[in-house]
């Protein structure tokens, strides 16, 4: 009978520790709450062609474009400021040999390709996602978005938000590195 | 200076609070009068140097002080005088300070007014309240300093969110922390009783006004929260299991359970370890809702700004507040000797069903809310849970207790005759019957409806029964029913309202949710639409100035059968300092409905977004509300819980053990 | 500090809640297929808001989402397949009324377990308590004589 006394206290004591974990995981350095896993991860990118930017150089970015080799991809607008962040990081990747390709997330051709132009064009290929149906495909949800891709078209690893250096070291180069042996 | 003198009272009232969870407790212990009554001083003088605080903050405020860093980021040159004032609160630390600040003036009114409590027991009362306190105060002086400077100072403000400029938000928090905090003070009988190992009626005869109060308050806060989501938010709902909602729904279904068993203990000696244990979880929930809003864990569009060491803080607090009383109630509460017998049909029965209906219902609000943070600390993966989840778990519970409701308070004490009771109630069962069939023919069977329907009818009509046959309404003269209409007690008066409240609130609940009509769609001026029999005629917008903010409003004559019913002017405001708009529904009220409009954006050609509602009964929602606050406020005032409620020993009632756990 | 430099930076949050929702040139023409995308909407959540569904939201994202919903259901889609074509994109937290799967268990059965045990509990202790009552001190001499005085008859 006394045990049952003892019930709230333990109860309460399992609600404080996990409330005390979760404040550690969320604290400085830690997860963010409103990061979303990705529902693709491991399964194939999905079926999309998209046409190419005008005036960009490169050409537009298919299903059957991905696979064979390991390569990143960038879900981007010029209108979205926190893409301008990590663009310096992306074009950083591209010059050590990443294959970088981009889908051009509900932006206008001008806009996008003055973007490119003052920034420069990390993207081996782009496609123009107008309507941003591919990108409901691809389970985004906020952009910039980064997905990696392996070498049988499979989505492996999803970043929402803009990569900081420390992504870049610390997650996509040694996947990537991993990916390609 | 004036700042500075504000941080300074805080920190003199942390000393003050300090010596007044302390010092009395020793006298209690020791038997000592004199540190007792210190402790009644300490309570005063820590409301006092409190309130200096606050109103140091008031100023900063008032004189746009923007040197102060909380008023530079939250206050703005422009803003009315009203929303300058609220605006000391419309922030974490501004609020906080009104949290202690609330929370000093009940530890001071029981200082003050509980002349009737035993001197040891109101001192360790006074003792648990100085402790919380002294809590909170360490936790604005450590974490959340409303004083700090900023230097050089801004020369203007940023300003206060614009939804948060509104009269019903305003005093939203006010309300809520009322109620919150109230529940410190049953927390704080409850741990004194426990230190002292006895628990009686007299115990009860206390808490319970103090509960009530807080309930009230509660009661009050939420219903003005809802009232401002309802208009404010503009697409007519007022509910969202939004888990800040949540959070203030918790306390208030813990503290209507510990109204109702306090009772039993205070008649019938019954429940005591029970009610010593709600009323540890009442506040717990209190300050769980408190952490959950502050320390950034949930996702939510209410919660403050946040900072991982606030969370840090506020968790300790409810580790120590909720931990230490659950612990002392493990060690004392087996010492409780259960009370007076009863049968599974009476009055403590139908309580104990209140109870057991209220508590699960605060389970499943409680597990809806803090499941997805369970699931992702323990890496499960993330979870959504939305209002269908509640709907499935929280409705089914509630829709027994509203159905027992009306049947509880026919019930005798110790052995009920459930047969009569229904007897009694013939007349609620054929009102009920009459109105579910006056609805079906009107609006058309949806199952859900016509039971809240039922429901509602049923709680109405036998709360009056139940006044009607206490007083003798139709079988004796009119001079000895008002008479008997005095003589009976206001609790019984205030129960009966509060019930019949809760009635009229589920009535407007559920004819809004099941009967609603909208009309979303693109009107050009000149255009009409007919919604639920009535003709709203766009009669196109125009641009229109407020004192710290632009606005588009719009037009809409509405017309039922060519007579001429109200014109509705919905605004969508553009507020230049903090660069942020807002959607002001326009409402004509009824007594049978709301018309309601909003306007939304232009489509093209001279059209906008329109949206229009016809929201049958939903005012009943909020007047039913404020029926039960009322009820509670009735309660109040019974006799018992004024002068000449008995003293401790005036009934030989307390068990052994209470002096020797005490020591 | 460096994350939450990343989150600060993140900018699509949305943080006030708008009035927004559908939209006039969203909705079908069909009264009964719109009143079922109504009900579907309301069953999925808006990704980047704060507990909101994406019937009652601004966010460009839940538009995007309602005009597809509409457009599977014109396509002939059951509710089953629209909402499995939005959950095999967006996983099972877009679900609003989360599927019952072993995650989920203790969420659904969390609150109908703890009533069970709560009303077994009370059923219990009334039991044992009456029990202990029923047997009750047999009367001493001088209680049965002052009874007996009370009740005013001799034995």
């Amino acid at each position: 009978m006394r045990t049952a006394f003892l019930v709230p206290l333990a109860a309460f004591a399992a609600l404080a520790a996990v409330l005390g974990v979760y404040l550690y995981q969320v604290g400085p350095g830690g997860k963010s709450i409103s990061a979303l896993p990705s529902a693709l991860i491991d399964q194939p990118a999905p079926d999309f062609a998209l046409p190419a930017l005008d005036g960009a150089g490169v050409p537009g970015l298919a299903a059957s474009d991905l696979g064979g080799h390991v390569a990143l991809v960038n879900v981007f607008a010029s209108w979205c400021v926190p893409c301008k962040v990590e663009h310096p990081l992306l074009t950083a990747l591209a010059k050590d040999g990443v294959a970088i390709y981009g889908i051009n997330y509900k932006d206008k051709a001008e806009d996008a390709r003055a973007w490119l132009a003052r920034l420069g064009n990390p993207y081996r290929r782009i496609g123009v996602d107008a309507t941003g149906r591919t990108a409901i495909d691809w389970g985004v949800y906020g952009v910039p978005e980064t997905f990696v891709i392996d070498a049988k078209g499979r989505i492996r690893y999803r970043h929402v938000g803009p990569i900081m250096p420390f992504d870049v070291d610390e997650k996509i180069r040694p996947l990537v590195r991993e990916l390609a042996r | 200076m004036i700042p500075e003198l504000g941080h300074f009272a805080l920190a003199l009232a942390l000393l003050a609070a300090l010596v007044q969870g302390t010092v009395p407790l020793a006298g209690a212990a020791r038997d000592d009068l004199a540190l007792m009554e210190a402790g009644r001083r300490a309570a005063a003088v820590q409301a006092v140097l409190v309130l200096l605080a606050f109103l140091a903050l008031v100023h900063a405020y008032v004189v746009s002080d923007f040197s102060v860093r909380t008023v530079a980021e939250n206050s703005h040159t422009l803003k009315p005088l009203l929303y300058k004032l609220t605006g000391v609160w419309a922030n974490h630390e501004g609020s906080m300070v009104l949290w202690v600040l609330i929370l000093a003036l009940y530890g001071a009114a029981v200082a003050l007014f509980g002349a009737n409590l035993p001197p040891a027991l109101r001192a360790r009362v006074i003792a648990v309240q100085g402790l919380i306190g002294a809590g909170f105060l360490a936790f604005i002086l450590f974490t959340s300093n409303p004083f700090l400077r900023l230097d050089p100072a801004p020369t203007e403000g940023a300003g206060l969110n614009p939804l948060l400029q509104d009269p019903g938000l305003a005093f939203h928090p006010p309300f809520l922390y009322l109620g919150y905090v109230g529940l410190s003070i049953a927390y704080a009988f409850a741990v004194a009783a426990l230190i002292e190992g006895r628990v009686d009626p007299a115990w009860a005869r206390w808490v319970r006004p103090w509960t009530l109060a807080a309930w009230c308050a509660l009661t009050i806060g939420i219903a003005l929260g809802s009232w401002w989501a309802y208009y404010e938010l503009g697409w007519g709902g007022w509910w969202f299991w939004d888990p800040v909602e949540n959070a203030s729904l918790m306390p208030w279904l813990a503290a209507t359970a510990l109204l109702h068993s306090a009772a039993v203990v205070e008649k019938r000696e019954a429940l005591r370890s029970w009610t010593v244990l709600l009323a540890i979880l009442a506040f717990g929930l209190a300050l769980l809702g408190t952490f959950l809003v502050r320390s950034g864990v949930l996702t939510s569009v209410h919660s403050f700004a946040t900072d991982p060491a606030r969370g840090v803080f506020i968790l300790a607090l409810l580790v120590i507040v909720v931990g230490g009383g659950l612990m002392l109630y493990a060690a004392r509460a087996p010492s409780l000797k259960g009370g007076g017998l009863f049968a599974p049909i009476s009055r403590e029965g139908a309580l104990v069903l209140n109870n057991l209906l209220l508590v699960t219902a605060c389970a499943a609000v409680f597990i809806g809310t803090l499941y997805p943070l369970f699931l992702d600390a323990l890496g499960g993966g993330k979870v959504s849970v939305g209002p269908p989840f509640f709907t499935l778990t929280f409705v089914p519970l509630i829709v027994p207790l509203l159905a027992a409701a009306a049947i509880g308070p026919m019930l005798a004490w110790k052995r009920g005759d459930l047969g009569a009771a229904l007897g009694r109630l013939w007349v609620a069962l054929a009102v009920a019957l009459a109105a579910v069939g006056i609805a079906w023919a009107i609006a058309g069977g949806k199952p859900l409806a016509l039971v809240g329907i039922a429901l509602a009818a049923w709680l109405i009509v036998g709360a009056t029964t139940d006044i009607a046959e206490r007083v003798g309404l139709f079988r004796i003269a009119f001079r000895d029913m008002l008479a008997r209409a005095r003589a009976l007690p206001r609790s019984a008066w205030g129960g009966a309202i509060a019930h019949a409240g809760a009635g009229i609130a589920v009535l407007g609940i559920t004819a809004s949710s099941a009967w609603q009509t909208e009309a979303v769609l693109a009107m050009r001026a000149g255009d009409a639409a007919d919604v639920a029999g009535y003709r709203f005629q766009f009669e196109g917008t125009r641009e229109a100035a407020g004192p710290n903010y632009r606005a588009t409003e719009g037009r809409f004559v509405v017309t039922r059968g060519g007579a001429p019913i109200a014109v509705l002017a919905p605004e969508k405001r553009f507020y230049p300092a903090e660069r942020n708009q807002t959607t002001e529904a326009a409402i004509h009220t009824t007594i049978a409905a709301d018309l309601y409009a909003v306007l939304g954006e232009p489509v093209g050609d001279g059209a906008w977004s329109v949206r229009l509602y016809h929201n049958p009964l939903v005012p009943w929602i909020w007047i039913g509300a404020i029926l039960a606050a009322f009820g509670g406020a009735v309660s109040l005032t019974d006799r018992r819980h004024r002068v000449g409620a008995p003293r401790r020993g005036a009934r030989a009632s307390a068990p052994a053990a209470a002096d020797a756990a005490g020591a | 500090m460096r994350r939450a430099l990343a989150a600060a930076l993140v900018a699509f949050a949305v943080l006030a809640p708008e009035a927004g929702a559908v939209e006039p040139g969203e909705m079908l023409a069909d009264p009964a297929l719109e009143a079922r995308a109504r009900e579907l909407s309301r069953e999925l959540r808006c990704l980047v808001c704060q507990n909101q569904s994406i019937d009652d939201s601004a966010a460009p994202l839940a538009r995007d989402l309602r005009v597809l919903v509409r457009e599977r259901l014109a396509g002939g889609d059951s509710d089953d397949q629209v909402i499995a074509f939005v959950t095999d994109r967006y996983g099972d937290f877009v679900r609003l009324r989360p599927p019952f799967k072993p995650e989920t268990w203790l969420l659904w059965l969390g609150t109908p377990a703890l009533l069970l045990a709560a009303a077994g509990s009370v059923v219990l202790i009334a039991r044992r308590r009456r029990a202990a009552a029923a047997v009750p001190a047999p009367l001493s001499a001088e209680e049965r004589r002052r009874l007996d005085a009370v009740l005013g008859e001799g034995p």
